[in-house]
C-alpha cells in the first residue's frame, strides 16, 4: 500500500498530501491525474497531480475538504498508507513553445497549474502566472508560482490579498493592455473555467481547461466521467482531462457534478457526527455552500 | 463408492433441480440464488452420466474438461479428487460452474439430451469445486521446476487467470498486472453477488497466489509500464487480457442526463465498489424507482436484477429485438422474469428527458417490428412510424455492449488491430503480430463469455510455453 510521507493543513480547508509512488511518479507528467482509494471501504476518487518529486519518488496532492472522503483523507497521518493510488491518468498537458503562456489556477485549481507551468517554462516559453483565491488565507504556493512564472498575479475575491478581484479580471486586463499571451490553461472550480473561456474566446486565445468529473475506474471503462466537448461526447479520464475550454459545455458538467449530492450530505452528516473521528476543528465546522 | 445401475435405469432418473432461493426473498437481497446441489443430489445426478467412450460434452468445452472422469470421481464420492480433476484443464471450475452457459456447450453435446434431459455437468462442476474449498482441501497444484522465463500478463479477468494458472504450474514465473485495486476483473466489477459472489473469486485469485503466481494490482500497463518496458526488464513473454473496454452508448439525446448510467458503471458501482451496502462502503449510486435496462444480453439482465435489489418499484427490461433474439441465457432470462422483472420487446429509446437538475424524468420510445434478416442472422428491427411513447423512469442502463480500449494498443508499436480496434491474433496459437506477445479474451473477440476468455488462456498457454521452451524467441 503506497506510504504517506507527510499530510500537513495549508489553508482552512486545503491540505497537502505527499505520497511515495517511485513507479507512478517515473511516468507521470505535468496534466496528468492519478486516482487515490483511503482504506477498504472507501470510494475511488480522481486527484490532479500537484508535483512531481522524480529523485525522491513522491507525488504530491493538494485537496479541499468538500465531502466525506476528502474529510477521510485528513485524517490520514505522515507515515501511514492508502489503500491505493493508481496512475498515472488521462492524457498529459500538450505542451510547446509558444512565446508567452499563462496559466490561471483557482482556488484548489492553483495546484494542478503549477507542474503545468514548470513544463511551460521548460519549454522556453515566457511564463504569466494567475493565481486567486477567496481570501488570503486560502492561498497557497504563491512562493513555487513565483519561482517558475516570469510574472506572476495574485488575487483575492474580498480583497484581503492582493488584487481585489477574480482571476479572469486580472486576465482580462492584461489581454487588454495587449499581453502576447498565445496559450491560456485554465484549472479551478467551473464557474471560474467558465469565465476564464468567455474572457479568452474575445481575445481568440486559444484556452485549456482540466475538466474533474466524477469517475470510477479512470480507464475508459465506465464512462461515469463523459463530458460534450464540441457537441461530441468525451471521456474525460482517457480523452482528457485537457479539453479546449472553447468548445467544453459546462453547463452539462455542472450538473452532472451534482449527481450524488444527497448521498454525499448524507454520508458526510454521519461522518461529522461521529465522535471517534480526528478531525481538525476547521473540518468539524464544514458546511455545504448555502446551508447552515 | 456408489453401485453402478444399469444405462437403462439410469436415463430413468430425473435431472437434479437446483434448489435456489425464492424470488420473492432473493429480490431484497444480494445473495446467491442457487444453492448449489446437495450430496445427494450430486450422486444422483452423476448416476446419470452414461460415461461414453466418445464422450462429445468434452468436445463442447472450450477447456476440454475430462468430463465424464470427474462425474465418475463424485461417483466414488471422492469430490476433491472431482475437483482436481477438473483443475487439470480449468483453474475456475467454481466461477465455470456458475457462469458458464452449460447449456450450449458441454450439456448441448450430452447424448442423454437427445431423448432426455442432459446431464447437469455445470451443477456437478460447481458441487465439487464448493465442496473442496468449503472443506479446506484446496491443494497447491504440483509446480514444475522453475524455468527461469518470466511472463507477464495483463489483466487479471478470466483470460488471464487461466493463462496465469496454466503457466505457473510450468515452472514459469508469472505476474499479472490489474488495473483496478481487485483482481478478477469482470468476474468482480461485472457479474453480480447474487450470481458469482466475491469470496469465491478471491479463493481462486488466493489460490494461485499460493502457487506463485504475483499478483500487481492498481497498475496499469500501458499509463506505467508499456509492453515493450516490461520486455526490457526481462519478461520473455506477454498475455494481453484486457477486456472488453469503453462502453457503447445510444448516441441520441439527453444521454448526459444524471442517471444514466453505462452498465459498466452501474455494476463496478454495486459489485466492486459494494454500493449496494450503503452503511459499509462509500462509493454511491443512484437506486431508481423505475429502472429502464436497455440490451437484451446477460449484462443487460445482471443490471436489471441489480436495480430490483436495490429497490426499484419496476425494473424493465427495454430491447429492439425480439425475446428470440435476445443474447441473454435462457436461465437469466427466466431468472429475471420470476423476480417480477418487466420486459418491453421491441421498443427502442429514441430520446431521454430530464428535469431542471438535468436528471433523467422520461424516456422516448418508438415501437419497433422485425423485418428481414440482417448481417448477423437476426430479424432487424425496424421502427413502426408514430408509435411514439413515453415511459416515465428515474434510472437508464445502457448495457448494449462495448468497444475495445485503445490504451495498450496505442502504446505498442507493431500491435495489429482489425477494424473495431481488437488485437488481432492467430486462432491456434492466440500469437499477435508481435513476437512473444499474446492476446485472448474480449479484447480479441468482443464482448463474449467467461468460458471463450478461458478457453483462449488455454490456448495462449500452451503456445506461450512452446515458445519459451522450444527457443522461439528471437533475440
Amino acid at each position: 500500500m503506497p506510504r504517506v510521507v507527510d499530510n500537513v493543513q495549508i489553508g482552512p480547508m486545503t491540505w497537502k498530501m505527499r505520497v511515495e509512488v517511485p513507479r507512478l511518479v517515473a511516468k507521470a507528467k505535468a496534466g496528468q491525474f492519478v486516482i487515490i482509494r483511503v482504506n477498504e471501504s472507501g470510494e475511488r476518487v480522481p486527484m490532479s497531480i500537484a508535483g512531481l518529486n522524480k529523485d525522491e519518488g513522491l507525488l504530491t496532492i493538494i485537496y479541499q475538504v468538500v465531502g466525506k472522503t476528502s474529510a477521510l483523507m485528513t485524517t490520514v497521518e505522515g507515515g501511514g498508507e492508502i489503500s491505493d493510488c493508481v496512475g498515472p491518468l488521462g492524457v498529459a498537458s500538450h505542451v510547446e513553445n509558444w512565446g508567452t503562456a499563462c496559466v490561471v489556477g483557482g482556488g484548489i485549481g492553483i495546484a494542478p497549474v503549477y507542474p503545468i507551468a514548470q513544463a511551460y517554462k521548460e519549454a522556453g516559453n515566457k511564463v504569466i502566472s494567475i493565481i486567486g483565491a477567496r481570501s488570503k488565507e486560502n492561498l497557497f504556493y504563491e512562493k513555487e508560482h513565483g519561482e517558475v512564472a516570469d510574472e506572476l498575479h495574485v488575487c483575492t475575491d474580498d480583497g484581503s490579498y492582493g488584487h481585489a478581484g477574480f482571476v479572469s479580471d486580472v486576465l482580462d486586463k492584461l489581454l487588454k493592455d495587449g499581453a502576447p499571451i498565445k496559450m491560456v490553461m485554465a484549472i479551478g472550480p467551473v464557474p471560474m473555467m467558465r469565465v476564464v473561456t468567455r474572457v479568452t474566446k474575445e481575445y481568440e486565445v486559444p484556452t485549456w481547461v482540466s475538466l474533474n468529473p466524477l469517475m470510477v475506474d479512470g480507464t475508459g471503462m465506465c464512462g461515469g466521467c463523459r463530458v460534450t466537448v464540441g457537441g461530441e461526447t468525451k471521456f474525460a479520464c482517457v480523452d482528457g482531462p485537457d479539453f479546449d475550454g472553447h468548445a467544453v459545455d459546462f453547463d452539462i458538467l455542472t450538473k452532472r457534478l451534482n449527481a450524488y449530492k444527497e448521498q454525499e450530505r448524507r454520508a458526510m452528516k454521519k461522518f461529522l457526527d461521529d465522535p471517534h473521528c480526528r478531525l481538525a476543528e476547521s473540518v468539524r465546522q464544514f458546511t455545504y455552500p448555502g446551508t447552515k | 463408492m456408489v453401485q453402478k445401475i444399469e444405462k437403462k435405469e439410469r436415463m430413468k432418473i430425473q435431472r437434479a433441480q437446483m434448489p435456489e432461493q425464492a424470488p420473492e426473498e432473493r429480490v431484497r437481497n444480494f445473495n446467491e440464488v442457487p444453492h448449489g446441489l446437495t450430496e445427494e443430489q450430486a450422486l444422483s445426478e452423476a448416476q446419470r452420466c452414461l460415461e461414453c467412450k466418445k464422450a462429445p460434452c468434452i468436445d463442447g468445452c472450450p477447456v476440454e474438461v475430462d468430463i465424464p472422469a470427474f462425474i465418475n470421481l463424485i461417483l466414488e464420492k471422492d469430490y476433491a479428487a472431482a475437483a482436481r480433476k477438473i483443475k487439470e484443464t480449468n483453474s475456475l471450475p467454481a466461477v465455470c460452474g456458475r457462469v458458464c452457459p452449460q447449456e450450449e456447450q458441454c450439456e448441448i453435446k450430452c447424448v442423454l439430451a437427445k431423448k432426455f434431459k442432459p446431464v447437469a455437468i455445470g451443477h456437478l462442476e460447481r458441487f465439487v469445486a464448493d465442496y473442496e474449498r468449503e472443506n479446506d482441501l484446496v491443494q497447491i497444484p504440483a509446480v514444475a521446476p522453475p524455468t527461469g522465463k518470466k511472463v507477464a500478463i495483463v489483466g487479471s479477468g478470466p483470460a488471464g487467470l487461466t493463462v496465469a494458472g496454466d503457466l505457473v504450474k510450468l515452472g514459469h514465473e508469472i505476474t499479472i498486472f490489474e488495473a483496478l485495486h481487485k483482481p478478477g476483473g469482470v468476474l468482480v466489477y461485472g457479474i453480480p453477488e447474487f450470481r458469482l459472489p466475491k469470496n469465491i473469486v478471491q479463493a481462486e485469485c488466493d489460490a494461485m497466489r499460493d502457487t506463485g503466481v504475483t499478483f500487481e494490482n492498481s497498475t496499469i500497463v500501458g499509463k506505467m509500464d508499456t509492453i515493450d518496458e516490461l520486455f526490457e526488464q526481462g519478461y520473455d513473454a506477454v498475455f494481453i487480457g484486457t477486456g472488453a473496454g469503453l462502453p457503447n452508448f445510444m448516441g441520441i439525446e439527453g444521454e448526459q442526463l444524471i442517471g444514466i448510467y453505462s452498465a459498466n458503471e452501474y455494476l463496478t458501482r454495486s459489485n466492486l465498489m459494494r454500493a449496494f451496502d450503503e452503511e459499509g462502503y462509500d462509493t454511491p449510486i443512484i437506486r431508481g424507482t423505475n429502472v429502464a435496462v436497455l440490451g437484451g444480453g446477460n449484462t443487460a439482465m445482471d443490471a436489471v436484477r441489480t436495480s430490483k435489489r436495490l429497490g426499484a418499484d419496476h425494473s424493465y427490461i427495454v430491447y429492439r429485438r425480439s425475446e428470440a433474439e435476445m443474447p441473454a441465457r435462457a436461465e437469466e432470462i427466466h431468472h429475471a422474469m420470476d423476480e417480477g422483472i418487466e420486459f418491453h420487446m421491441l421498443t427502442t429509446p429514441i430520446k431521454f428527458i430530464g428535469d431542471e437538475e438535468g436528471r433523467v424524468k422520461q424516456m422516448e420510445c418508438l415501437k419497433m417490428e422485425l423485418g428481414p434478416p440482417d448481417d448477423s442472422g437476426r430479424r432487424r428491427p425496424v421502427p413502426i412510424e408514430g408509435s411514439n411513447f413515453i415511459m416515465d423512469v428515474d434510472l437508464v442502463v445502457v448495457a448494449i455492449g462495448n468497444s475495445s480500449n485503445p490504451l495498450i494498443q496505442s502504446t505498442t508499436p507493431g500491435l495489429e488491430t482489425n477494424r473495431w480496434g481488437n488485437i488481432t491474433v492467430n486462432p491456434e496459437t492466440m500469437q499477435t503480430s508481435r513476437p512473444g506477445v499474446y492476446a485472448g479474451g474480449d479484447i480479441v473477440t468482443g464482448g463474449a463469455t467467461v468460458i471463450l476468455a478461458a478457453g483462449a488462456g488455454k490456448k495462449a498457454a500452451r503456445a506461450i510455453h512452446q515458445y519459451l521452451t522450444n527457443g522461439a524467441k528471437p533475440e
